[in-house]
């Protein structure tokens, strides 16, 4: 090997920018990825969804603060955020199944099972919103 | 042959119990969808006599059982793929672990008052 050759410098990793940016990451690939960090999100977030519920039903005073926090904005957006997640979540899982299943496992049928993800979630997501508050 | 530690079980049980621990989860969301939809207002008297249910004890322990275990593969799986030096990610295994204790044992605590 010459020299120089060997001094080339070669990427090691992807820039964060290069992700972000140049990587365009096919519906699939979003799906897959988001059904991960919805998932992590959950599990971190139980504790608060614990806590609520063990507010919730430890007395009726109690009850009616956690309505009222449970009204606040802040709080209805996060709780929106963990039920998109939950939705994402369930939706990515049931088309996980099918895959198992060797069902849809060719590009378009895949494709199209994964628009159908983003959009029974996320329609989910605002007809909850809608209904809850 | 010599293995790499990555604190996994090596064989079927994982991807078998995270398919069956989703479906009782999912069965559950129903049902509790179900309640939500109905329509009926959602008073303290009416959600203080849900949870004193004998069923509805039992079918939240369940989820929350079958949340442990799919909790339990998916942050791993998530912590193999990420977390390179061993003593870290076997530490946060068992942060996991605990914190999935935790969880459960504070579920009993609240169901059964």
């Amino acid at each position: 090997m010459s020299p120089a050759a060997a001094k080339k410098v070669r990427p090691k990793y992807l820039s964060l920018q290069a992700l972000i940016f140049q990587i365009r990451l096919p519906l699939p690939g979003w799906v897959s990825i988001l059904h991960r960090i919805s998932g992590a999100l959950l599990f971190v977030s139980l504790v608060w969804l614990l806590w609520m519920l063990d507010r919730s039903l430890s007395s009726e005073a109690a009850f009616e603060r956690i309505r009222h926090y449970a009204s606040l904005w802040p709080v209805k957006l996060a709780l929106l955020v963990l039920i998109w997640a939950y939705s994402h979540h369930v939706c990515a899982g049931i088309r996980h199944l099918f895959l198992d299943l060797d069902k849809g496992i060719d590009l378009k049928t895949a494709r199209l099972t994964s628009v159908m993800v983003f959009v029974v979630s996320l329609g989910f997501t605002a007809f909850l919103g809608w209904k809850l508050w | 042959m010599s293995r790499v530690v990555t604190g996994a079980g090596y064989g079927l049980t994982d991807w078998l119990a995270q398919r069956i621990t989703a479906t009782i989860m999912a069965v559950y969301s129903i049902i509790a969808l179900v309640v939500i939809l109905s329509g009926l207002p959602i008073t303290y008297a009416v959600w203080k006599d849900l949870f004193s249910q004998g069923w509805m004890r039992v079918a939240t322990l369940l989820f929350m059982a079958s949340l442990a275990w799919h909790a339990w593969v998916g942050v791993r799986d998530i912590l193999m793929d990420y977390i390179k030096p061993d003593g870290l990610r076997l530490t946060l295994q068992v942060c996991t672990l605990l914190t999935i204790a935790a969880y459960l044992g504070w579920t009993i605590q609240i169901l059964w008052r």
